[in-house]
């Protein structure tokens, strides 16, 4: 679905009364892969498409737009939600990774290295949010098992199938950071 | 989407004020539902008010020994709230049972009593929902019904509740708080839901002026023998055919003092069978007794060609949980 995010701003007159079929924008603070950006939203506006259509971050995925396959999986404070159901004014304030953030410069995230060394992904459609999926289920700390992981993950289709590959991936970094007292988060 | 205002509530007197009275305001806090909802337009609120902000987060305990949650807790915060994991494993069962990691994380309890039934009809604008659009139609009745009512539903709708948290709620008699311009008032979580009689569109007994504040657990959570089994299409990440939150207080000898059988995915709200329930008070434990009282719970089940299955895997799903329920502890028996 096509989202208009910025366009219509810009075409509204500043020196007449507010349309009332045009809602006011929302002003909100999002820090984002640690980067601070104050913004003016529309109120319907997604997580999602701020992400992708604004701020030009299109390494989050739109995917069904319902919050039924994952692909646009994010992390807030270090924990996982849908972009595409998250209305950006609800998380003025918030602190954001997406997939872009999880690398330090050049060196990958043990969940990135996880998933290239397990062969994790197949067209890699859904493999941003995958990994930022994986990545928050570790900070979440329920899973002990790969049966865990897999029900942890079920919130994240791939419909290349490369399931087996992906539980692989994050049990092993699991088992990695569970052998370290480190906070694996980013 | 539609075109709508956006204001954020600092507490609830406030959320109230803003959202005045009538359907035309929207309260959002997790969205997971309102969101697609509106993309859908099948919600298409003018102004949308944002109380995530409100102090609604917290899990206290009551005066009678039971729990008091705010509204805003998270689906996550409570399924592993460790006196929820301990004294009430019913919920935390049933909330794990629901949706994915990503939804569980920002939808809220209140929200969770709020959603709207996932009928495929009352998604899709260009068909006959008596729920969506008052007086157009029921396209669910000779439609595709797999995961339609088969309990107290009527000619006008039957779709089903599909929360997992709810059922658990319905049998521990949880009870809700709302807070309204008069107030705050408690109702009993039987009454909150509605059956659809010849108005569907509304689900619950909550005013359009009023707020979801908390859910108050009662003392007894059943931790002792309770089970939450939910049949589903897809063992993960999939709404319930057929859901059963079992719930049996034993006495000393064994004798069953109390009964809490409620299922989801078959009716317009959590479904009980009080008196079916009490009937099996007195007696021990026994799949004929378990299978008596499933019998009872859907002598009145009505089926429909997609979903007549429901009938029978429903009174399965029931003597399952029960005797789940009353497995762990065989030998108190």
């Amino acid at each position: 679905m096509a989202h208009i995010t910025d366009t219509d701003t810009g075409s509204r007159a500043l020196d007449t009364a507010p349309d009332p079929a045009t809602p006011p924008t929302v002003p909100v603070v999002l820090t984002i892969n640690g980067e601070r950006h104050a913004l003016d939203v529309e109120p319907w506006t997604t997580l999602l498409d701020l992400l992708r259509e604004r701020l030009q971050l299109t390494g989050t995925k739109k995917g069904c737009d319902h919050g039924q396959c994952g692909a646009c999986t994010i992390l807030v404070d270090g924990t996982r939600i849908n972009a595409c159901l998250a209305l950006a004014a609800v998380y003025d304030g918030a602190r954001i990774t997406t997939i872009e953030g999880l690398a330090t410069g050049d060196e990958l995230s043990p969940m990135q290295q996880a998933f290239i060394d397990h062969d994790a992904f197949q067209c890699g459609y859904c493999t941003p949010g995958q990994v930022c999926s994986a990545t928050g289920l570790l900070n979440e700390g329920h899973a002990t098992s790969r049966d865990d992981i897999r029900e942890q993950m079920s919130g994240n289709l791939c419909r290349c199938g490369a399931y087996v590959n992906i539980v692989d991936a994050v049990d092993a970094v699991r088992r990695a950071s569970s052998s370290t007292t480190e906070d694996n988060e980013r | 989407m539609n075109r709508f205002s956006f204001a954020r509530a600092a507490d609830v007197a406030q959320a109230l004020d803003l959202r005045g009275a009538g359907p035309a305001a929207q309260f959002i806090a997790g969205g997971t539902n309102l969101v697609d909802l509106m993309r859908e337009h099948v919600a298409r609120p003018t102004r949308v008010i944002d109380i995530t902000r409100l102090p609604l987060r917290e899990i206290d305990a009551t005066p009678d020994g039971g729990l008091r949650v705010g509204a805003l807790v998270t689906n996550t915060a409570l399924a592993y709230d460790e006196r929820i994991a301990s004294r009430y494993p019913v919920v935390a069962a049933a909330i794990l049972a629901g949706a994915s990691p990503q939804i569980r994380n920002v939808a809220t309890v209140g929200g969770n009593l709020l959603q709207r039934t996932r009928c495929l009809y009352f998604y899709d604008a260009a068909t006959a929902c008596n729920k969506r659009a008052p007086g157009s139609g029921c396209a669910a009745l000779n439609g595709v019904n797999r995961m339609h009512a088969i309990l107290g539903a009527s000619e006008h709708c039957i779709a089903t509740h599909p929360s997992d948290l709810c059922v658990a709620l319905a049998a521990l008699d949880a009870q809700v708080c709302a807070q309204g311009p008069d107030g705050e008032r408690t109702i009993a979580f039987d009454a909150f839901h509605r059956l659809p009689g010849d108005t569907p569109h509304r689900d619950t007994t909550l005013g359009d002026d009023e707020l979801i504040t908390a859910i108050v657990l009662p003392p007894d959570g059943f931790a002792a023998h309770h089970a939450y089994v939910k049949v589903r299409d897809r063992q993960s990440y999939a709404f319930a055919l057929v859901s059963v939150a079992a719930c049996v207080a034993l006495d000393r000898r064994g004798v069953m003092r109390d009964v809490r059988c409620a299922l989801g995915g078959v009716a317009h709200k959590p479904w009980r069978d009080r008196r079916a329930e009490a009937a099996l008070v007195g007696r021990r434990p026994s799949r004929a007794a378990f299978a008596e009282l499933a019998d009872t719970i859907v002598r009145d089940a009505q089926g429909r060609p997609g979903n007549a299955f429901k009938i029978e895997l429903a009174t399965r799903t029931i003597v399952r949980a029960l005797e789940q329920a009353l497995a762990p502890t065989e030998t108190d028996r």
